[in-house]
């Protein structure tokens, strides 16, 4: 597949802070790229790199096959931005905005601006300064969307946006992938990124330290597994990539790193299996492993480890783990 | 809960909190919150204010030192036109240094501290409520009329402390015809003129929801008030009644010194006041009592052309200085013709006025308005041309610069207007003063050689544009700096002369180049030379905003 970004050992700092300090992004064509990491992580910085409008200190940064600093115009006519933080001209209508917007960009589709105006309920003909934060977002979403760039950049898009918004949104995103766009998201959401990404990149510190499909990522960090057994199960312990086992008569529950899942069942089935529960970690907890030290250093739980927040008293309702990020938890049972 | 809390409570909350003192609580705190973010602004506005004022009454001294002299100048005062741009004739019945103030000048301050209350007021009641900061404040224990009562009470602050350096600096000065209750009243009278127009921008942010709006409102009231005391002056003195400007000129301070027109500003100042407070209870924090215009639904084709859209952000100041520039140019034009007269007798001025161009005294006189005219639009172009560095700041060039729009034509756009609106302003002033210099002097060539004396300043104004942009190439956190451009110009060109500063003082500003058109003879190569400053100044401005970063948020 072609490469739609490629970033490379990106660094960046403005005077004496280190925005950006090698961090790696890939971005296939026509796919859906989750970018995540808490505030000032720097996927802002990265993504203002991206547009040439920041020039990187260090590294190679290619977009769509082409320097984001050089050819920084040309590239523009075939992306869309949205900014996180979206500020209007106060004396301009949201219409007359999308409107400039676009065909600064190269051109506007009436039809596609209309329908999607409709769908975020935008009112068009108000002054961008009587606009809140969430409507004002709307005009760049639908400013980027209705002309037809082959990549879109949105920096936390949906920020200001209301529930019903961002179910409107991620639509909107399934259909521009459905037509084959690239979409690099950058978001904290991280029920938006599961629904919608086909790969994440997890950025930390200004550079990245997970990538890959939800999948795989899952793979390489524990599952949780609950189980009852005809008899009680021993020896668990023992077994390699195993962690916080607690045995209650005949229940056990514990974490198992994604390569000795197998091994591990096995050894259990040897007691007779009567129900079995296990779930992958959930985004939430993928994000806790990397960021799990400075939740703790905030005197907030949360460790490194993902499988030991699993508290034994969560026992009678094991499946309740998953946590409120989304339903990709869900066990196979 | 006790029984008896209840009631309490409850009637604390209903009828109190509409109108009672409930409504003001928390306005002491934010009235010293006000005075603590405004400790500069304000200080400013009442330093310029007394240091311009004590300046110009030190200039009548030197300039009307002998009977004959003021005579002279009653003489010249006394026409339809220069009662126009002054104050009333009653003034002129004892033209001492002191009647000079308050006939000339105090009309003219009293519209600057009038500016100095709106921008006040608005700033701390509407602008709060726009940027929702009001919002924050209002759901702590603060009533309803707290903000607007901080506001005005910040406004009556500066005014009354405005009374006392103007009050103190001109007994001590030893003027002519000042004496102490005089300067008093002198200085109660700018205090007077600030209350009202600090009550009448009271109403006006109540009616808009836009802090702009507000501002204008009470500006064109300011105007308004300026227009009638102007008209009444030269014709119907019941016109000049209506102005509150009138009224603090109709003190004739150090003339009768009458205190009984400044109770007419009190009553007004009140009134005004209470409306505004009343007006506030029919409306809903953030709102305005008129609502939002809507706007277009969709952007015109010239509008989303980069140049479009730069007219379009540029248009309303541009508007606005062009009306000023033009009506300046208009109202020196209309004592032209008597302005040489007015100096004619004056063997100081024509002194001070030879040393300057050498050429004859309407020249001169020209050559010098000349020199405001320039120095305005001078300070139209750094605004202007500080416009992308405005936007980049408020995170708006962002998105632009994200399309297929690039850093020089989006910069080019800003800076075009900037030149070309700043070049017009000067035709414009320049025209406004040739054609009514040419109704009032009778000679018609004057309305092309005066124009032309105002174009050959446009080289030094693309040089200052030239300043700007690069600055805002290079170091754009500094390009504010700019502004020394326009307030060096003015001081090394306007007072200069005065002060007799060396010549190469005034030959580090742009304007000391060019030359003194009509008073003396038009060279092209300082103009070429500036010309080229401007494009190279301007070109590595560019080449500098090309390789650096873009401000983000």
């Amino acid at each position: 597949m072609k490469k739609a970004i490629t970033v490379a050992g990106l660094h960046k700092s403005f005077g004496r802070t280190h925005a950006l300090t090698g961090l790696d992004l890939d971005v296939e064509a026509g796919e859906v790229h989750g970018f995540l990491g808490p505030n000032g992580a720097g996927k802002s910085t990265t993504i203002r790199v991206l547009l040439g409008l920041l020039r990187g200190d260090s590294g190679t940064v290619r977009l769509l096959g082409r320097d984001p600093w050089k050819d920084a115009v040309e590239l523009h006519r075939r992306l869309a931005y949205v900014p996180g933080d979206v500020e209007l001209w106060p004396n301009l209508t949201g219409g007359e905005a999308i409107d400039l917007l676009a065909k600064l960009r190269g051109g506007i589709d009436h039809r596609r601006r209309d329908e999607l105006i409709e769908r975020f309920d935008l009112d068009p003909v108000k002054k961008g300064r009587a606009y809140s934060k969430g409507n004002r977002q709307k005009v760049a979403i639908v400013a980027a969307l209705a002309s037809d760039a082959e990549l879109l950049l949105l920096d936390e898009p949906t920020a200001g946006l209301d529930p019903l918004m961002e179910v409107v949104f991620q639509d909107v995103i399934l259909q521009a992938k459905a037509a084959g766009k690239t979409v690099l998201l950058s978001s904290h959401i991280l029920a938006q990124v599961e629904k919608l990404c086909d790969r994440v990149s997890i950025v930390r510190r200004g550079r990245t330290v997970q990538s890959g499909t939800l999948g795989e990522m899952r793979h390489l960090t524990r599952t949780t597994v609950e189980a009852e057994t005809e008899r009680p199960a021993t020896g668990l312990d023992a077994l390699p990539g195993v962690h916080g086992l607690t045995t209650t008569g005949r229940r056990v529950h514990f974490a198992v790193d994604g390569a000795h899942l197998d091994g591990a069942i096995r050894a259990l089935g040897a007691f007779g299996i009567r129900g079995l529960t296990s779930h992958p970690p959930t985004l939430e907890e993928l994000m806790l492993r990397h960021y799990g030290d400075e939740l703790a250093s905030n005197g907030l739980t949360g460790s490194g480890d993902t499988a030991s927040r699993t508290d034994p008293s969560t026992e009678a309702a094991p499946s309740t783990e998953t946590a409120p990020s989304g339903g990709n938890g869900g066990g196979t049972r | 809960m006790t029984s008896t809390a209840a009631p309490l409570g409850a009637s604390r909350h209903t009828p109190s909190m509409e109108t009672g003192p409930g409504a003001f609580a928390g306005a002491g705190t934010l009235l010293r919150f006000g005075l603590r973010r405004d400790r500069v602004r304000l200080t400013v506005w009442v330093l310029a204010l007394t240091l311009g004022t004590l300046a110009t009454a030190s200039e009548y001294r030197t300039l009307y030192s002998s009977p004959e002299e003021r005579a002279a100048a009653v003489s010249s005062m006394g026409s339809p036109a220069a009662l126009a741009m002054t104050g009333p004739g009653r003034y002129l019945s004892d033209y001492t240094a002191g009647a000079m103030l308050g006939h000339q000048l105090l009309g003219f301050t009293a519209v600057l501290v009038g500016l100095m209350s709106v921008l006040t007021v608005t700033r701390h009641t509407r602008d709060e409520e726009e940027t929702g900061r009001a919002e924050l404040v209002r759901s702590a224990v603060v009533g309803r009329h707290a903000h607007l009562a901080a506001a005005l009470g910040v406004a009556a602050v500066a005014n009354l402390v405005l009374a006392v350096p103007l009050a103190l600096g001109l007994t001590t000065a030893g003027i002519e015809g000042v004496d102490a209750g005089g300067a008093l009243l002198y200085g109660l009278a700018h205090t007077a003129a600030g209350l009202v127009f600090a009550g009448v921008a009271a109403i006006t942010v109540q009616i808009t929801a836009h802090t702009r709006g507000a501002s204008g409102a009470a500006l064109a009231v300011i105007g308004v008030a300026y227009v009638l005391r102007a008209a009444g002056d030269v014709g119907d003195d019941a016109l000049s009644w209506l102005s509150p400007i009138g009224w603090v000129q109709r003190t004739h301070v150090f003339v009768d010194d009458r205190w009984w027109p400044l109770a007419l500003c009190l009553l007004l100042a009140a009134a005004t006041a209470a409306y505004g407070f009343a007006l506030s209870t029919r409306r809903d924090v953030g709102a305005g009592l008129r609502p939002a215009r809507l706007g277009r639904r969709t952007a015109s084709t010239a509008l989303t052309h980069p140049l479009g859209l730069a007219l379009r952000l540029h248009r309303a100041t541009l508007l606005g200085f062009a009306a000023a520039l033009g009506l300046m140019g208009v109202m020196y034009g209309s004592i032209l013709g008597e302005a040489a007269g007015m100096v004619k007798d004056v063997e100081q001025v024509q002194q001070a006025l030879a040393e300057i161009g050498g050429a004859t005294v309407t020249e001169s006189f020209a050559a010098m308005v000349m020199t405001v005219v320039a120095v305005v639009a001078a300070g139209y172009v750094v605004m202007a041309a500080l416009r992308p560095r405005t936007e980049e700041n408020a995170g708006r060039a962002e998105p632009l610069l994200a399309t297929g729009l690039s850093r020089n034509r989006w910069l080019g756009s800003h800076l075009a207007i900037a030149l070309a609106g700043g070049t017009a302003l000067l035709v414009l002033a320049g025209l406004g003063f040739g054609l009514s210099g040419a109704a009032s002097t009778g000679d018609a060539g004057l309305v092309l050689e005066l124009t032309g004396a105002a174009a050959a300043y446009a080289p030094a104004l693309w040089a200052t544009a030239g300043v700007v942009v690069l600055l805002h190439g290079w170091f754009p956190r500094a390009a504010a700096a700019a502004w020394t451009v326009p307030v060096y110009g003015f001081l090394v060109g306007y007072l200069g002369p005065v002060l007799r500063l060396p010549e190469g003082l005034r030959n580090l500003s742009p304007f000391g180049h060019v030359p003194r058109l009509p008073a003396a003879e038009p060279v092209w190569t300082p103009l070429l030379v500036l010309t080229a400053v401007a494009a190279g100044l301007i070109a590595l401005g560019l080449a500098g905003f090309r390789r650096r970063d873009l401000d983000t948020k």
